[in-house]
């Protein structure tokens, strides 16, 4: 009995350490591979030019160039409203009240929507119905804005991005403590600014945290912007918001399965798959680091 | 001796004419504006997501609402130049063809605004014309498309009522002359895709989130999690990617089946993306386990193993569903993997090594090439509709049922 029971334990114990240890060799194994396939193609150059010989050859700036561009303006739309929003659940909304679990739930439920949704809500309300307005009222009818465009792009990453804001912003909010507050209200501060003086320096690096893992996302994501904004080959930078834009995921994508001579490209593929994935990963690391070192500041 | 007191202790009213004095109208709140502003915009702002899902459910329906017209691709084109139709079907049918480009231009803007007019108005028109029309389709897919064969058109017959019923057949056909929006192999394709996932990262991402729970030591649990967390940084493209390039070979080599990207493949690599939210929420239920529980057991002589499968995982058991329901939702609407590694092609077999096309990779390939407005495109948004309320309620079963009963099982009751 004793025996089996040994045995059994042992089995479980292994089956769950080899599980973790498979999950991390996962990890590990797509870096390695991503970094071995892109690493010969990787330079300066790369990073710097534009694509030559239909994608064949040359760099890929404008879709680093792209991709910076979204991410810039989703995060001024999404961090301010994401800070907000965990600003009312944390510190004015009741924790019973039905409305802050409502916003709760919408902010989950904003989470677990798949993100094509988001791209099919981009062209269904930004391009569809705002943009369709926007040029019918301003321009007399004349096609600017009813079509996909680097902005409706951002709203639409801004909109899949918001509960990683919220989320991480609300998290740093509970590290600042209780007593601070109630000094600071002790004092005579009025709610406001005790917010303003007292809870957003706190949480200052939530904020930064929400906002690192807000970009990330959006950098990584391919399905919102397939059809708001994306496109595979621009001879220019965008200038404009209502200028289409190249992206390093969408580049992914197209030039793997889309593209006529995919062996050929192999190489290049790899090197903008090594470039996002050294994107997110480092964001990511970073996240996590400054997430870490909160957890031990609350301890 | 306190220097102040309140008005409504009439000691000595002259006092009341000090500044030190604090009377009832002073202790009251000031009205700021900068506070009351700031109050109501932060809380308006609150509602931000609330809109947005509320939105999101509008706008995803609205779009669809084309799928329910009765009537074809090429039928809906001719009602949107609704100016010139009573002619065009009265005279010669290649005038149709003719005058086509030129109301196209006018038309459209127009279209957008006047959408119901033109559709109830057109409605009885197609309707009793129905022979006629056809000639007139016929012209313009010619012209447009080349020649076709005929035995298409004769399927073409009963179309115009068939399409929302054939939503329900075995073909997914939405570009060919008689095009079929059967939903039935892309439901089986995403069922086959999410158990082969579900199989392979719910033990693995369960028994991973015990071993960091139970058995790790403190110090390893803080490397695991962050460790696993940066796999759900990773972006699905790039899984795609991994999964199309390396993993659909070295699989093929080991498995020897014949198609090289299948639902195994697109299911191993959506089992990737899946790990690490069930790891986290797992992870999350097994540690909110109270220690009491886990005292209780170590002290009537159970050993860790013991504890951690027979008290730990059963107290648990709602969170750990949950966190399976939640990837199951993952994998559902994940669309760049599916893209990139299952084939897309939408076939309605049960052998795991064929290719598939899931709801979402449909909407993802094919929405950039349809026609606004047409059946094709309220098929792909009334699919997207589907994936927005199947998440919905997982998302809603995962939050309100299981989180009651975690509770309830944890206290006891």
């Amino acid at each position: 009995m004793k025996l089996k029971n040994k045995i059994i334990g042992g089995a479980i114990t292994t089956a769950s350490a080899l599980s973790v240890v498979l999950i991390i060799a996962i990890i590990i194994i797509i870096i390695v591979v991503t970094v071995i396939g892109g690493k010969e193609k990787i330079s300066w150059e790369f990073l710097t030019a534009f694509p030559r010989d239909g994608m064949m050859n040359g760099g890929i700036f404008p879709a680093i160039y792209g991709t910076a561009l979204l991410v810039i303006i989703m995060s001024i739309a999404a961090v301010p409203f994401g800070a907000i929003t965990a600003i009312y659940l944390s510190e004015y909304a009741h924790e019973k009240s039905w409305l802050a679990q409502t916003i709760r739930f919408a902010v989950r439920t904003l989470a677990t929507i798949p993100s094509i949704i988001f791209g099919l809500f981009g062209l269904g309300f930004f391009v569809q119905f705002v943009g369709v307005g926007m040029d019918n009222w301003f321009l007399g009818g004349q096609l600017k804005w009813a079509q996909p465009n680097l902005l409706w792009a951002s709203l639409t990453m801004a909109l899949l991005t918001l509960p990683v804001v919220i989320v991480s912003v609300e998290e740093a909010i509970r590290t600042v403590p209780r007593e601070l507050r109630e000094a600071s209200l002790a004092l005579g501060a009025t709610k406001w600014q005790t917010i303003k003086k007292v809870v957003i320096p706190g949480s200052i690096s939530g904020i930064m945290t929400g906002t690192i893992l807000a970009v990330s996302r959006g950098a990584g994501e391919v399905a919102p912007i397939l059809f708001t904004g994306a496109a595979y080959s621009l001879a220019t930078l965008p200038t404009s918001f209502s200028d289409q834009f190249m992206n390093l995921g969408y580049h992914i994508y197209v030039m793997s399965t889309q593209s006529s001579n995919v062996d050929q490209t192999l190489p290049i593929q790899f090197a903008t798959t090594l470039v996002l994935l050294m994107l997110t990963f480092t964001l990511n690391l970073t996240a996590v680091l400054i997430r870490s070192s909160l957890r031990r500041r609350v301890k | 001796m306190l220097p102040f007191t309140f008005k409504s202790s009439p000691m000595n009213p002259d006092l009341a004419k000090n500044k030190f004095l604090f009377t009832a109208d002073s202790l009251k709140k000031k009205f700021r504006l900068s506070e009351f502003l700031s109050e109501k915009i932060i809380t308006s702002v609150a509602f931000l997501s609330i809109a947005v899902i509320i939105l999101i459910f509008v706008f995803v329906f609205r779009e669809s609402l084309p799928a329910f017209k009765p009537r074809g691709k090429q039928n809906i084109e001719q009602t949107s130049s609704s100016g010139n139709k009573p002619e065009s079907y009265g005279s010669s049918d290649s005038a149709g063809a003719l005058q086509k480009p030129e109301s196209y231009n006018g038309a459209e803007p127009a279209a957008a605004a006047n959408k119901p007019e033109t559709y109830s108005g057109a409605e009885p028109v197609s309707k009793e014309n129905k022979p006629e029309s056809y000639g007139s389709v016929k012209d313009t897919s010619v012209s447009a498309e080349e020649v076709n064969p005929d035995s298409e058109f004769v399927a073409k017959d009963n179309n115009n009522e068939g399409t929302l019923g054939s939503l329900f057949s075995n073909e997914w056909y939405p570009v060919s002359e008689n095009p079929r929006y059967g939903l039935f192999p892309l439901l089986i394709g995403t069922f086959k895709v999410t158990l082969i996932a579900m199989l392979f990262a719910a033990p693995i991402a369960i028994l991973a989130a015990l071993f960091s729970s139970c058995f790790a030591p403190p110090w390893l649990r803080e490397w695991i999690k962050p460790a696993i967390e940066l796999l759900a940084g990773f972006p699905s493209v790039v899984i795609g990617f991994f999964a199309l390039m390396v993993m659909a070979t070295v699989l093929q080599n080991l498995f020897g089946y014949q198609t090289r990207l299948n639902s195994f493949v697109g299911g191993i690599a959506m089992a990737l993306a899946a790990i690490p939210i069930i790891f986290t929420i797992t992870e999350d239920a097994l540690t909110a386990i109270p220690v009491t529980f886990t005292e209780a057991s170590l002290a009537l002589g159970a050993t860790k193993w013991q504890t951690a499968v027979f008290v730990i995982l059963p107290a648990a058991t709602p969170g750990i569903f949950a966190a399976v329901l939640l990837g199951v939702g993952r994998v559902f609407g994940e669309t760049m993997i599916a893209l990139m590694a299952t084939g897309n092609a939408a076939l309605s077999g049960l052998n795991p090594f064929e290719s598939v096309r899931t709801l979402a990779a449909t909407i993802g390939a094919e929405m950039a090439e349809v026609v606004f407005g047409d059946m094709h495109y309220g098929i792909l948004f009334l699919i997207g509709s589907l994936l927005f309320i199947f998440n919905f309620s997982i998302n809603a079963i995962a939050e309100f049922y299981v989180k009651g009963k975690l509770v309830k099982k944890i206290q006891g009751r």
